[in-house]
Order: structure tokens, then C-alpha cells, then sequence
């Protein structure tokens, strides 16, 4: 009895201490989990979701207080990859922050209609507007996230979005079918 | 001779294909007419595509260049004969997707008229000068990747190359442009290969062929037992496919691998194709870009195949008409390049460009995956045995299929070379290579996303840090400004509480003038 | 539409078709010298086991919304129905080969996504199901004819399977089979000499048997020449076999049969050329092969000589497929530019 005791206390102890000393030895510095979070968004800044910016909703999630449905710009595959990274459900987008616009989009500014107001250029989130108080403003097209921040507050509506023009470059070879696929529907 | 003395390596896997080389050998080769029109894609290479030179309604000259980049891998486009440029608008070109591209549309006027020629006076010109001819003269590698010559020329000069290899070895089945080359310009070849000998000073130069075309390798050792190059000899290799793959040739000759995401000359070798050589001899001897090339048109659906010298932007539909016109009208699947690696065209209109080495018109019975879905893996494994890369391209398969592609990775995805053994020995039918191209199409793409999601996010957070400042400015100024006034006023009340009221107001307003100018001096 | 039908768009003339029809005709010597031996009940039990296999393989695809007849042309339930069918006793009832079937069929191969997602070995799943659920049935051999002295015919045959005879009649020709024999009367203190003199030994590894072994052997052989399996997994099977058989048989030749014994005798030939090679479930790269085939060496003679089984290639079979996974992962092959 007393032997079985003693035998078990000094295995625990034995355990423990290298259980103790793998854990200081193998540390591992995983980064944060907001900077994971945040690497998965897709960085328009949009704000869709509520919060200022693509960090603090990262930091909402990591702090629980925000679901991972809620970024329309990155869509279905921004929440399969949030919900791999945490562990949890994958949910649909919530349709109240917007639609997944399929082609990203990008601002233009109709450069005859602008008055200079400089309203847009401070609404950029990226700071993708070029222009100055009085002269036309202009976008840089490799810039712009497609965020639309720029649309409300210009005075005379002469932004549009329009959708990213593809190129031969852009061009995917599709993912061919199996047997079993084409039965569901595909 | 020296090549019976040259020991050969193998490479992993490979197939024994069928060759179909005779059809179109049995025809000599014939310069193509001059079509109506010629479509000249300003993207017709990797890197940025080309900027347009001409306007609508210029007058263009055979040679004259009508499109160029600035880009480091560039290789400039020229008129393939005189004419008018009639538009500069999207085009079908030759592209998997069947997508158009920009296109300039020369209207030929039949003239031919050639833009004065500069022949190169190669004995005075330094290497690096030479390289620059070359681009001028638009020449990129003939062989079906169409990668620009010149700045694989001085890449690799920065490095020392051992061994210069010419690739003739032309080995999927059909295509026969390299054979009727060499047959017909053995000379020009070794001149441009003694070209690339000026350029690189290689320790010795080794010219693969495959042993399927002793006729070539027969002309060829003529030409070089004529006009004998230092260090210089012709090697038949066996004939499997894809031994004329880059790395496979070498691995042939050399018995040597390059290392994972290195390139050829990392370890002191270069390859290039013999079509290419000739370009550069003509480069430099007539002072004439790369306006032609050779082109076999084959297939089990044309009525008289053969190789022609063909204009560039000469649409297929002209070729075909050349070598006699479809026998099935109604079921033709065309295909640009050969059987194993090249790919459905939507249709006839796309002009030939730098990179054609062959149309195939097959009928469509004899395209085995034009129609279906394929049947399940069943993990036999014969695309292992046959992967010239040594990969598992089953891993792969269901890797790409289960869209997992940060395995496909780890699998070696990037090291596949699309040759398609893998397809064509799948006993279930399965298209592997597209499903790699798939996976590879879509991980470049998610890496193009992350590109510029980090952009914008390094964007963002600076315009955050810079607002940040701003704020922080403002308020320290504010504070100052509080700071002052009261000091002021406490020095006020202790030293003259009797003074004039009017001269205090003064005096404020002087400090506050003196404050704004240091404020902008600052 | 998508024009680019995929490259190469040249064909091979391999289809799925063609390599399990190649397997099936690589079947038939074994097949036929194994009914000239012990009647045609086999060939009774191949029918009907074929036959309901193509049933429920119909019903499952119909089931599952597949395309019917494309799969069933892939006859890949003909080769589970047959390698399954030569696994039972040459006589069993008609009932048993719907259970085995059901169950190879069902969940050996269906509940995991059908042809090509199966871990297990079908044939298999459905062998053992019997085995452990029908032992009586399961191990109600015969003599071959060489030995019982008379041959049963087709009808027979047939009315057996069906119930519709005494069955009673042809106790006499009941028999175990070698390793049955071996198997208990080893452990009854009998030494192998001994035994090896009983006319049901044969020559090599049991009457009738040993013949048996050699038709499978030829079939397999041509099986490799025709390059439809690889050599790997039947040669370190085999080999895994031979050497473990041969050094216990030096240490202690009363207790452990020769090794050309264990060779020939039971499952081992069919088990290394038709079993163990079935694509879907072995290991897929070279080194992986010859790892596995030799657990399954192993794995069988451990059975056989330490376990509760006379036979255990199916086991082994089962087991390895487990490992597969890991095998395959852990040998790739050096890729082209790896340093």
C-alpha cells in the first residue's frame, strides 16, 4: 500500500518536472491572436462591420465580442478561415453588413464633376485619393480596397464604384469535375 | 564521333508516346502566304505586357517595332510585314481561357516592304551590348515557354556558365518544327549557337537530340564537322517523353538537378532552343528581329500536314486553308502546341504568336477528355511510376480536389512541370494536370489578395499613425498656448497690476504674431 | 463554356475497365484449377456473388444519385464480388454470400464514398464479418476430389447452396483444411512430421491445394508482366513470409511448418498478387509497398502460427490498410531538386 503510494507520488513528481521543464523549453511564441485575426481580413478598412477598421474588428473577435460573419469584402472564405484559425462554427455572412461583391471593386472619380472639396481624400481609409483644396482629386486605382467610405461624403456624387477590369491575367483554370460532383448538383 | 563516348543519365518516370512525327515531315517546308490581316497580342511573354508604339492609321514596314516594355523582361513586337495599323482593340488570342486580348491589327498591303536592316558587326560589340541587340530584336525562346532571351542572357552571365545546351530534342508527338529546322538550317543553328558561345564563354556547349530524327542529327554533324565550334558536340538522347523539358535534358546530359525554386544557371548551365538560335543569327547577321517561325501544323483532322515558315499574327484559320483544310469541319479541336502540354484554342481566328511551335486539328472523338466528369481515383498509382518530377501527383490530385492547397505546397506542387504524363497514363480519366494548374491558378491568386491586403494594411495603419501625430501636434500646441497665457497672466497680476489696459492688449497681440511666425518657421 | 477540354489530348487506352478486367482474367487459372479440385460449388459462389454485388451496387448508386451504369461498367464490384466469393467455403449457402456481400459492399465500400475512398480491403470486410459472425458455416470445407473420390456436380452444387438437398449426405467429404489441421493438432502435441505424412498435406501444402496456389501464382505473374501491379507488395509479402517461415522452421522444424508450406498453402499467394494489391487500399509509393506488403507477410504467419486463426491474411490485410495513411506518408519519394 505504502509502496504504491510512494511509487505513484514519485512518477506524478517525476512527470511533472518534465512536463515543467517542456513547457519552458519548448515554448512557443505563437503570435498574438489579434495579429492572426487580423492577417485572415481582408484590409479594405471598410468598416462594414461596425468597427473603425479591419484591427479593431479583429480585436472585437479575439475578445469574443464580435462574430466572425460579419465582413462582407471578405466573404465566405474570410469566415471559413476565421472559424479554422478559432475553432468555431462556420456561419453565413449576416447579410444586415452587406453582400460579398463577387469581383472587387474599385473607386473612380468622374474627374469633370469634381469640385475639389478634399472631403473624399480624408474619408480614405488608405489614403488612395490624390488631390488638393480647389484642383481635381483622382484615385489610385492599385491603392483603392473598394471600401466605398469615399461615396457618402462627396457633395456632387461623382464617385462610382466600378468593378475590378480582369485580365487575361486574372484568368483561373477551373477545377475539374469527378463523377461523384456532377451528382450533386455541381 | 564524340557523341558515342558521352554518357547519359536518366530522368524519373517518363512515357513512350506514339510519335505521329511522319505526317507532317512527309510535306518540305513552305513559307506561309501573307494573310489579310495580321493580330500582333501585346502580351505575349510573362512579365507586363507590351505598350502599343504605333497609332490607328500608321504606316508600318516589315521589322519596324510597334510595341515594347520597359519592363526588365521585355521583348519588343515588330511588324511581321508593311502595312496600315487599322486598330488596336481586343482580339481572340492564343489563351486557355479563350479570353480576347489587346491586339494590334496590322491591314498588310502585300508590298513586304522592310524597314532598312542594321546587321550587327558582332567582333566589335561587348556581350552585354550583344544582349541588348537581342532584345531589340523582340527574340524569346522558341521552344513554347516564349521566355525573353535577353534577360535569361544576362542573368546568367552574372553567374559563370559551365555548360551551354542546345535543346533540338522536340519531344511530344506531332510536332516537328525543330527536326525541319535543323534539317533545312543546320548552319544558321551552329552560328547562333557560337553566338551564345561569344556571350556566355561556356566551358563546353552539348546539343541534345532525341534519336527519333537521325536526319536532323546527320545535318546537323555535317554542319558541324564544316565549321567546327570549340568544345562543341552533338548528343542523341533517347526518345521519351518529356526529355526536352529544361530540366530533364538536363538531367540527361548532366546527370544533375537544379534545386528548388533555382534556375539553371544557378548551377552553371543554360538551356536554349535551337529556333532560338537561329533567331539570334539572324539578328545579328541580317539586322532582322523575330518576325517568323516555324510552325507545324498536324493533327488527324487537316488534310496535308506540314511545317511552315509563318509570319507572326497570321491567324490559324490561314494556316489551315494552307495545309489543306479540315477533313471534319463540324467536329475540329484545335490545339496550340503539342498533345501532352498544349491547349484547346475556342477557335481558328487566333493569330500564331512567338510562342506557336505547332496546331494540332484533331477530331474531337480523338480528344479523350472534351466531354464528362472523370471517374474516382482508385490510388493505382501509375502517375507516380511515369512523374518525370518524382512527385505523388495522386496526393496532389486530392489535395487540389479537397481545395487544401496549402498541402498541395507541401506536396511540391510548384515543382510540377505540367508535362501531363500523369493525365494520360490515368486509367480513371482524371485531368490531373488541370486540376494542378487549378490549384496553382488559385493559390496565385490568394498570394496576389494577400499582396495587397498587406498593402493596404501597412496603408491604413500608417494613415492612423500619421493622424495620431497630427492630433498629438494640435494638442501639444494647444497646451502650449494655455500654458503661456496663464504664466502670462499670473506675471501680469504680480508685476504691474496697474498698468495700462489698451498696452497689455498690444502686447498680447505682438507675443501672438511672434508665436505664429516661430509656429511656421517650426 | 470553358473550351479547354484538359490537356494531354492524346489517350491511353487504360481505362478502370480494362485493369479489373485484367485482374478477372488473371483470376481465372486459379479459379478453374480450384473447381476441378473441389467442384464447381466455387463457381456457384462466384455467380451468386457477383450477381448480388451488381445489385447493390446499382441500388447504393441509385441511392446516392450517381450515374448507374457508367460505374457498374467499371466492374471493380465484379473483382470484391469474386476475390470475396473464393475466400468462402466451396460450398455455402446462398444466404451467407448475401450477408458477405451486403456487407462488402455496403460498408466496406459505399458508407465510405464508393470506389477509391474506401480504407479497407471490401472483399475483406465482408470475409471477416462472416468469419466472426458464421464460424460453423465459415470453416465447413471439403476434400478435393483426388482425396473424397467422388466429384459433385453443377446441380449439386446448386441445391446445396440453396437448401434444396440433405446435406447430410456428404458429411463424408467434410474436411479441414491443411491449416485447420495444422492449427489444432499442432496444438494437441503433434509434431509437424507427423502430420505432413496425412494424405490431406498433399505434397507441398495440402492436397489439391498446392495447385490451387500455383494457379493464382500464374495469373499474378502475368498480372506483372502486363504491368497491371507492381512487384513491390507481392515480392516483400512473399518474401516476409518465406523469411520468418524459414527461420522458425530451422529453430524448431517440429513446431513450425517449412516455409514452403506456408507459402503455398491457405490465402497467402492470392492474398499477395489479388488481395493485397488492390490499389484503392494498399500503400502508394515504392518504398511504402514493400513496407506494407511485408507487415502483411508478417502479420499472416503471426496469425497463423501464434494466433487464434488457421489463416490470417485477411486480418493482416485490415490491419495494414490502417497503416496505410501513415505509411504513405512517411516514405515519400525524394522529390526532383530535393538536395
Amino acid at each position: 500500500m505504502l509502496l504504491a503510494i510512494l511509487t505513484i507520488s514519485l512518477m506524478a513528481g517525476l512527470f511533472g518536472l518534465i512536463l515543467g521543464y517542456a513547457a519552458v523549453r519548448f515554448k512557443v511564441d505563437g503570435y498574438p491572436l489579434v495579429d492572426q485575426i487580423d492577417a485572415l481580413l481582408p484590409q479594405t478598412q471598410c468598416g462594414q462591420c461596425t468597427y473603425p477598421g479591419c484591427r479593431p474588428y479583429a480585436e472585437a473577435i479575439a475578445n469574443g465580442e464580435a462574430p466572425i460573419n460579419q465582413c462582407p469584402p471578405g466573404g465566405q472564405a474570410t469566415i471559413v478561415a476565421l472559424a479554422d484559425l478559432l475553432d468555431t462554427d462556420v456561419l453565413e455572412l449576416n447579410a444586415e453588413h452587406g453582400e460579398h461583391p463577387e469581383i472587387p471593386l474599385v473607386a473612380v472619380i468622374d474627374e469633370q464633376t469634381c469640385i475639389g472639396c478634399t472631403l473624399c481624400i480624408q474619408a480614405c481609409p488608405v489614403d488612395a485619393i490624390l488631390g488638393a483644396s480647389k484642383r481635381m482629386h483622382t484615385v489610385i486605382a492599385g491603392e483603392c480596397t473598394g471600401c466605398k467610405l469615399c461615396l457618402p461624403p462627396c457633395p456632387v456624387d461623382c464617385i462610382e464604384m466600378l468593378p475590378v477590369a480582369q485580365t487575361i491575367d486574372d484568368w483561373k483554370w477551373a477545377m475539374p469535375q469527378g463523377i461523384g460532383e456532377l451528382a450533386h448538383g455541381g | 564521333m564524340a557523341a558515342e563516348r558521352h554518357s547519359l543519365h536518366r530522368f524519373h518516370g517518363g512515357l513512350q508516346l506514339d510519335g505521329h512525327k511522319a505526317e507532317s515531315l512527309a510535306r518540305p517546308l513552305r513559307e506561309a502566304s501573307l494573310p489579310p490581316r495580321l493580330y500582333l497580342p501585346l502580351r505575349q511573354h510573362i512579365g507586363d505586357p507590351n505598350l502599343p508604339l504605333v497609332e490607328v492609321g500608321n504606316r508600318v514596314r516589315k521589322g519596324d517595332i510597334v510595341a515594347a516594355s520597359a519592363s526588365l523582361i521585355c521583348a519588343s513586337v515588330h511588324a511581321p510585314s508593311s502595312g496600315t495599323v487599322s486598330a488596336i482593340e481586343p482580339q481572340p488570342v492564343a489563351h486557355p481561357s479563350g479570353q480576347a486580348d489587346l491586339c494590334i491589327v496590322i491591314e498588310v498591303d502585300g508590298d513586304d516592304e522592310a524597314a532598312p536592316a542594321e546587321p550587327v558587326d558582332t567582333g566589335k560589340l561587348e556581350p552585354a551590348e550583344l544582349i541588348e541587340k537581342i532584345c531589340r530584336a523582340g527574340i524569346v525562346g522558341l521552344g513554347g515557354a516564349a521566355f525573353p532571351t535577353s534577360p535569361k542572357l544576362s542573368r546568367a552571365r552574372a553567374h559563370r556558365v559551365e555548360t551551354l545546351i542546345i535543346n533540338g530534342v522536340e519531344c511530344e508527338p506531332y510536332i516537328t518544327c525543330d527536326d525541319i529546322l535543323m534539317r533545312n538550317f543546320a548552319d544558321e543553328v551552329l552560328r547562333g549557337v557560337a553566338y551564345l558561345q561569344q556571350i556566355l564563354a561556356p566551358d563546353t556547349t552539348q546539343i541534345g537530340i532525341e534519336d527519333n530524327k537521325p536526319e536532323a542529327i546527320a545535318a546537323m554533324s555535317r554542319a558541324l564537322a564544316a565549321n567546327p565550334l570549340a568544345q562543341t558536340e552533338i548528343v542523341p538522347v533517347p526518345t521519351i517523353y518529356p526529355a526536352g523539358g529544361e530540366k530533364q535534358l538536363i538531367q540527361i546530359l548532366t546527370g544533375r538537378e537544379i534545386p528548388h525554386g533555382r534556375l539553371a544557371f544557378d548551377i552553371g548551365l543554360l538551356c536554349h532552343n535551337v529556333g532560338t538560335c537561329v533567331a539570334i543569327a539572324r539578328a545579328f547577321e541580317r539586322g532582322e528581329p523575330l518576325l517568323s517561325r516555324i510552325v507545324t501544323i498536324s493533327g488527324d483532322n487537316v488534310a496535308a500536314p506540314a511545317n511552315f515558315e509563318v509570319r507572326l499574327g497570321t491567324p490559324i484559320a490561314h494556316l489551315i486553308e494552307l495545309a489543306g483544310g479540315y477533313l471534319d469541319g463540324d467536329k475540329v479541336h484545335l490545339v496550340m502546341g503539342g498533345p501532352m502540354m498544349g491547349f484547346s484554342l475556342a477557335s481558328d481566328a487566333v493569330p500564331i504568336v512567338k510562342a506557336s511551335n505547332c496546331i494540332l486539328a484533331m477530331r474531337d472523338a480523338t480528344i479523350p477528355r472534351a466531354v464528362g466528369p472523370h471517374e474516382e481515383c482508385i490510388r493505382c498509382s501509375k502517375c507516380t511510376e511515369v512523374c518525370p518530377a518524382n512527385l505523388l501527383p495522386q496526393q496532389l490530385y486530392w489535395h487540389a480536389r479537397a481545395r487544401n492547397f496549402e498541402r498541395t505546397r507541401e506536396y511540391h506542387l510548384f515543382d510540377c512541370i505540367e508535362c501531363g504524363c500523369c493525365s494520360a497514363v490515368c486509367p480513371s480519366r482524371i485531368p490531373l494536370v488541370q486540376y494542378y494548374r487549378a490549384a496553382k491558378s488559385e493559390i496565385r491568386a490568394a498570394e496576389r489578395a494577400q499582396y495587397r491586403s498587406d498593402r493596404a494594411r501597412a496603408r491604413f495603419e500608417f494613415r492612423e499613425k500619421r493622424l495620431a501625430q497630427k492630433k498629438q501636434r494640435e494638442e501639444e500646441r494647444r497646451r502650449q498656448k494655455r500654458e503661456a497665457l496663464r504664466r502670462k497672466r499670473e506675471g501680469d497680476a504680480a508685476a504691474a497690476p496697474a498698468e495700462d489696459p489698451v498696452q497689455a492688449a498690444l502686447e498680447r497681440v505682438k507675443a501672438r504674431k511672434q508665436r505664429a511666425t516661430q509656429d511656421e518657421l517650426s | 463554356m470553358n473550351p479547354a477540354a484538359s490537356p494531354p489530348s492524346v489517350a491511353s487506352g487504360r481505362t478502370l475497365q480494362r485493369f479489373m478486367l485484367q485482374v478477372i482474367v488473371a483470376l481465372l487459372p486459379g479459379t478453374l484449377i480450384y473447381a476441378w479440385f473441389f467442384g464447381p460449388g466455387v463457381l456457384v459462389n462466384i455467380a451468386l456473388a457477383v450477381i448480388f454485388a451488381l445489385a447493390f451496387e446499382a441500388a447504393i448508386l441509385k441511392l446516392r444519385a450517381r450515374p448507374v451504369t457508367t460505374q457498374l461498367a467499371d466492374l471493380s464490384a465484379v473483382v470484391a464480388a469474386w476475390l470475396f466469393a473464393l475466400c468462402l467455403p466451396m460450398h455455402a449457402p446462398w444466404w451467407l454470400v448475401l450477408v458477405g456481400i451486403g456487407f462488402t459492399m455496403i460498408a466496406g465500400k459505399h458508407l465510405y464514398g464508393g470506389l477509391g475512398f474506401n480504407p479497407f480491403n471490401p472483399a475483406m470486410v465482408g470475409y471477416v464479418v462472416l468469419l466472426i459472425s458464421f464460424p460453423v458455416e465459415m470453416t465447413t470445407w471439403y476434400l478435393p476430389y483426388t482425396l473424397g473420390g467422388e466429384r459433385l456436380g453443377l446441380l449439386d452444387s446448386l441445391a446445396y447452396s440453396f437448401g434444396l438437398a440433405d446435406v447430410a449426405q456428404w458429411d463424408a467429404l467434410t474436411s479441414a483444411t491443411p491449416l485447420d489441421r495444422l492449427k489444432t493438432e499442432l496444438g494437441q502435441g503433434l509434431s509437424v512430421e507427423q502430420l505432413r505424412s496425412a494424405p490431406l498435406f498433399g505434397r507441398l501444402a495440402g492436397a489439391g491445394w498446392e495447385w490451387v496456389a500455383l494457379g493464382w501464382l500464374a495469373g499474378g505473374v502475368w498480372l506483372l508482366a502486363t504491368g497491371t501491379i507492381r512487384w513491390h507488395i507481392p515480392a516483400s509479402l512473399l518474401l516476409a513470409v518465406f523469411a520468418i517461415a524459414s527461420l522458425l522452421h530451422l529453430v524448431d522444424p517440429a513446431s513450425y511448418a517449412s516455409p514452403l508450406f506456408h507459402l503455398l498453402s491457405g490465402a497467402v499467394v492470392i492474398g499477395a498478387f489479388f488481395i493485397a494489391t488492390d490499389p484503392v487500399t494498399a500503400a502508394t509509393t515504392d518504398r511504402g509497398r514493400l513496407l506494407y506488403g511485408a507487415m502483411i507477410g508478417l502479420l499472416t504467419y503471426t496469425i497463423r502460427a501464434w494466433g487464434g486463426y488457421p489463416d490470417g491474411i485477411a486480418f493482416a490485410v485490415l490491419l495494414a490498410n490502417m497503416c496505410v495513411p501513415l505509411i504513405d506518408y512517411y516514405t515519400q519519394p525524394r522529390v526532383y531538386g530535393d538536395s
